[in-house]
């Protein structure tokens, strides 16, 4: 079932970037995603059933949207950054405790770190997740980690869990 | 119209790899460099792709652009997340003026030199 699923998401991003529906393309197509589901297919999440509730998707359509905001707002924030003579910055890594169970919620909390404003995930340890951070705003833990993953972590777990 | 946005998109993107660019230039250490890489320069070029869309329409280009941006997304997250801690573990320490730092320590001690 797992395989499957893999198969079907690669054959249908095989078709999207080709976007040509000629035999040769669809047969290349599937020999390609038939080894990559070979080689990969271990690694690709758990629990294969929550592709198919609908109320994910619309969750993550929600995430979009305040993630591109996040996002946005991260792009203006360095961009001050640099462009400021002085360089207001106040760099270091932190750790934050993580509230997420699955691996693939990680990963896309991870994400969503690396491209929010001025933090970049560098390692996940346990339960804890390490962060560089280009302006460390307060040294409270309790704040700073409802800043950099409080505002993801409760629509990543109507996502993955 | 469709062209006009997607000249003013593509200023745009233009404009944020440039600071992008400055950033790498500016910034003291590997990981602030590796701040403005990601965020600036993702923006910037998906802005440019999506600009792509307003040129082209839905047509083979367009659609090919969109498909461009979660790969660009999840490629440059990645990158970014293995340079920072490959650049941790090797023992490039932080730039002088950084308040905190959790991670030290954290790493497994036969990994790398700790001590620069």
């Amino acid at each position: 079932m797992r395989y499957l699923t893999l198969f079907i998401i690669l054959f249908l991003f095989w078709l999207l970037l080709t976007f040509e529906l000629s035999p040769e393309n669809l047969i290349t197509g599937a020999v390609a995603a038939v080894i990559t589901t070979l080689f990969f297919g271990r690694f690709f999440v758990r629990g294969v059933k929550k592709f198919f509730q609908p109320a994910r998707y619309f969750w993550l359509l929600v995430y979009l949207f305040i993630f591109i905001w996040e996002c946005l707002k991260a792009n203006f924030d360095v961009a001050y950054r640099v462009l400021h003579p002085a360089m207001p910055i106040k760099p270091g890594i932190v750790k934050v405790k993580l509230n997420l169970e699955s691996n693939i919620g990680r990963t896309f909390l991870a994400m969503s770190i690396t491209m929010t404003p001025g933090t970049i995930a560098v390692d996940i340890i346990d339960d804890h997740i390490f962060i560089h951070w280009i302006f460390i705003s307060s040294t409270d833990p309790e704040v700073y980690s409802k800043k950099i993953s409080g505002r993801f972590e409760k629509h990543l777990k109507r996502i993955f869990e | 119209m469709s062209n006009i946005i997607g000249v003013i998109l593509l200023c745009i993107g233009i404009l944020f790899n440039l600071f992008g660019c400055l950033g790498l230039i500016r910034l003291p250490d590997v990981y602030n460099r590796l701040q403005s890489a990601t965020k600036c320069v993702t923006l910037g070029t998906c802005s440019i792709l999506i600009s792509l869309l307003f040129f082209f329409g839905f047509s083979e280009i367009g659609i090919k652009a969109l498909v461009a941006i979660p790969l660009l997304f999840f490629s440059t997250t990645v990158a970014a997340h293995a340079l920072a801690r490959g650049a941790y573990i090797s023992g490039i320490g932080l730039d002088k003026r950084s308040i905190k730092d959790d991670y030290k320590g954290q790493v497994i001690e036969d990994q790398g030199d700790m001590e620069q």
